[in-house]
């Protein structure tokens, strides 16, 4: 399945994830995942999306997204060089025998064991989503008992700056920064 | 000076020039109520919260200003909802001020508590809920500079009880941050040097002038545009007025009930130059078969409309007005004649199916009844509307030589909104009579606004076109569903009755010499006045281009030769 990625910056002010999701709901793009938390400043949010590219374009997320009075910028990062990551926590079923397998296999992924308990350990993993696939598949045999995941967070590399697919969509105050 | 929430709400409206409001009271918009009193601002009493946001929106359109509206908190906010949404769907701005109950207890299913700002979210251009006095200055500031700038629309402010009473330091702020709102003005040079591009290489160009044109006030810009490149100008319903119907450029209104020869200088134009329009499946027709040779050009503030039904090749971001001044110093001057001679030949046609030019046979129809009007109204008066075939009729059959006359319900289609929009109309131009043409099924869907009417001694003359049935969806019924009439047969009240119960003055006509008379006793009659013309009973509104039809597909007015009977 073809996946959009995008980010977008926006005021932080009570109410604004509800304005998005209800923006994606109400013209009908489907979400695969979002993250959303400050960004070092405070009052400015920042959310990563990842869309199903089936029934949507970048382009007209973008364009929508500038209706929110709150959205600042918005960038799509598809296929851009972008560095991509997921963190994920697995709870494993574990004997006490168990451990050290499980454990070899988290050093391999470059996971960590970040908590014991008598018969299970939770296993944490930062990476794109292939890798965790990887390590998500060689654990299953063992029995998952819970997994949970952020969902994807993307940054741009070095001085590169996703696609703006409507410069000037908000006032041309982006085209004067580059 | 400490001043209270509500206080410092007036003292807000008064800065933005607000002097009249449409309102309905209620127990936690009390505070706000008791505070206006103190100011010197006029509220408008309707009698149901929908026709307050109908009048405040109907009082923007007709104004160019922004229209305010008040409410009380959950069923007075919920009331509004139909007015809201049709404001969104038609980029009227609109602030609405409802009431809430106090913060403390928001969650809390208090009574008369509806989660407003949640309610309203996708029908407005932007909501805000005001929880303490602190932040209303800001808010109210904020919500009328949103609501009229950029691709206006409808703000919500959901006022707290608590933020009402509460006492603070009153200060206006000098300055708004928005950061995440910025609408763009002018379009990218390398953009207007691709669209000019196109407009020198077009042969068979149309303009498409919507509601942007009258919200951006670029009537004049449009019409050197239309006029140095001799381009025929199609409107839109909400954009009738941009240019002058008698104007030798005007091709009239577009689309579903459009002239027939609008739509085929569409459909075989080799250049679309779309002007504050958004393609609505109403002036499309089938998209796949929409305009297929032209090359399209966009000029739009609103980034989201820009490629959304139609792809575009030249999107010109930015205020239409500011847009246009750009733009016509940089085209050259063209005659296209081959082209406005065959519209011309289009247009011949069209005019001989008219109904205009039909046998008299001592019917009464309602185009004959709009027609009249439009005449005894020298084409100048506002005209307000219901929706239905009476709505297509009156922008068929009244022909808007100035633009902010027609106000109608066009997104949305919202039946009721014609009497209240009329009545706030007036509100904005109370010199002149406010005329309008309602059908008998629109006007009994808000018919306890003429109680507002005579309270406020507003003058406007209802003609209200009976056919004794919901008659669009009886057409389509007869067109597409072989006549079976589901529940759209309606027996109305005696509307002379109706208007003499409110002491409004009526008159009924019934035969096409009646027409005249009756409007000349409307218009000899100071204030509200209520005519009632009894018109033909399965009159069909044409041309007609059935829903998702391709756009030259219509269905014309059958010809009539036999002479009258």
């Amino acid at each position: 399945m073809q996946q959009q990625t995008v980010f977008a910056l926006m005021e932080n002010r009570p109410g604004v994830l509800n304005r998005i999701a209800s923006l994606f709901r109400r013209r009908n793009f489907n979400i695969e995942s979002l993250n959303v938390g400050h960004t070092d400043r405070s009052d400015i949010s920042r959310m990563t999306i990842v869309m199903d590219s089936e029934n949507v374009d970048a382009r007209t997320v973008e364009a929508n997204l500038y209706k929110l009075v709150n959205v600042i910028d918005v960038q799509d990062v598809t296929n851009q060089p972008a560095v991509m990551r997921d963190l994920v926590l697995i709870k494993v079923k574990a004997t006490p025998e168990q451990r050290t397998e499980i454990a070899n296999l988290a050093s391999i992924f470059r996971a960590s064991i970040v908590d014991v308990a008598p018969d299970s350990v939770i296993v944490e993993i930062t990476g794109t989503e292939d890798k965790i696939e990887g390590l998500v598949e060689l654990l299953r045999p063992l029995g998952i008992l819970e997994l949970v995941r952020t969902g994807r967070v993307v940054m741009m590399r070095g001085d590169h700056v996703g696609i703006r697919h409507t410069p000037g969509a908000n006032g041309g105050r982006v085209r004067s920064e580059e | 000076m400490k001043k209270t929430g509500a206080e410092i709400l007036w003292e807000c409206l008064l800065r933005e020039e607000v002097d009249t409001v449409f309102g309905y009271p209620g127990g936690a918009i009390m505070p706000v109520y008791d505070a206006m009193l103190k100011y010197p601002v006029h509220h408008v009493l309707p009698r149901h919260e929908q026709g307050a946001a109908h009048m405040a929106d109907g009082y923007a359109r007709a104004s160019g200003r922004v229209g305010v509206a008040l409410a009380t908190s959950g069923p007075g906010a919920t009331n509004l909802v139909t007015g809201i949404a049709t404001a969104m769907m038609d980029s009227s701005p609109i602030v609405c001020i409802t009431g809430q109950v106090p913060a403390h207890l928001i969650g809390g299913d208090a009574f008369q508590e509806v989660d407003v700002t949640g309610v309203t979210l996708p029908i407005t251009k932007h909501n805000y809920l005001v929880t303490s006095a602190s932040e209303v200055a800001q808010v109210v500031r904020e919500a009328f500079h949103i609501a009229r700038s950029g691709r206006p629309g409808p703000v919500l402010i959901d006022f707290c009880k608590n933020a009402q009473f509460e006492e603070t330091e009153f200060e206006y702020p000098d300055e708004i941050s928005l950061p995440g709102y910025q609408p763009p003005q002018h379009a990218p040079e390398k953009d207007l040097a691709e669209a000019v591009k196109l407009i020198e290489k077009a042969e068979r160009p149309v303009i498409l002038a919507g509601h942007g044109v009258l919200m951006s006030g670029a009537m004049k810009e449009l019409e050197i545009f239309a006029t140095k490149t001799q381009t025929p100008v199609a409107m839109t319903l909400l954009g009738l007025g941009a240019l002058p119907a008698s104007h030798p450029l005007s091709l009239g209104m577009m689309g579903m009930h459009g002239e027939a020869f609008c739509n085929n200088a569409i459909q075989n134009a080799d250049l679309l130059l779309a002007y504050g329009m958004r393609f609505d499946d109403r002036v499309t027709g089938k998209l796949r078969t929409y305009a297929p040779r032209a090359r399209k050009i966009h000029i739009e503030i609103d980034p989201s409309e820009v490629h959304k039904n139609v792809e575009v090749d030249v999107p010109l971001m930015g205020d239409l007005k500011t847009v246009l001044t750009d733009l016509i110093p940089l085209v050259e001057e063209s005659e296209h004649e081959d082209w406005k001679t065959q519209i011309a030949a289009w247009r011949q046609e069209t005019e001989e199916r008219s109904i205009m030019s039909q046998p008299v046979n001592g019917k009464l129809h309602a185009a004959h009844a709009v027609r009249a009007l439009w005449k005894a109204t020298g084409g100048d008066s506002i005209l307000a509307t219901g929706v239905g075939q009476h709505q297509m009729w009156a922008a068929q059959y009244y022909r808007f030589d100035k633009p902010y006359r027609l106000i109608t319900s066009g997104g949305t289609g919202t039946m009721g909104f014609g009497l209240p929009a009329a009545i706030g109309s007036w509100f904005a131009h109370q010199d002149k009579a406010v005329w309008l043409i309602d059908g008998d099924g629109s006007f009994q869907m808000s018919q306890a606004e003429l109680s507002t009417a005579v309270q406020e001694g507003a003058n406007i003359k209802v003609a209200i076109l009976n056919n004794s049935y919901l008659g669009m969806v009886r057409q389509w019924q007869e067109l597409f569903m072989d006549k079976r009439y589901a529940s759209t047969a309606l027996t109305g009240p005696d509307f002379v009755k109706i208007a003499e119960a409110h002491g409004v003055p009526a008159k009924r006509a019934t035969t096409p010499d009646e027409v005249s008379p009756t409007i000349k006793f409307a218009q000899e009659t100071p204030g509200p006045v209520v005519l009632e013309f009894v018109v033909e009973k399965e009159d069909n509104v044409y041309p007609l281009v059935p829903s998702g039809a391709d756009l030259d597909a219509m269905i014309r007015r059958p010809i009539t030769r036999e002479p009258a009977s």
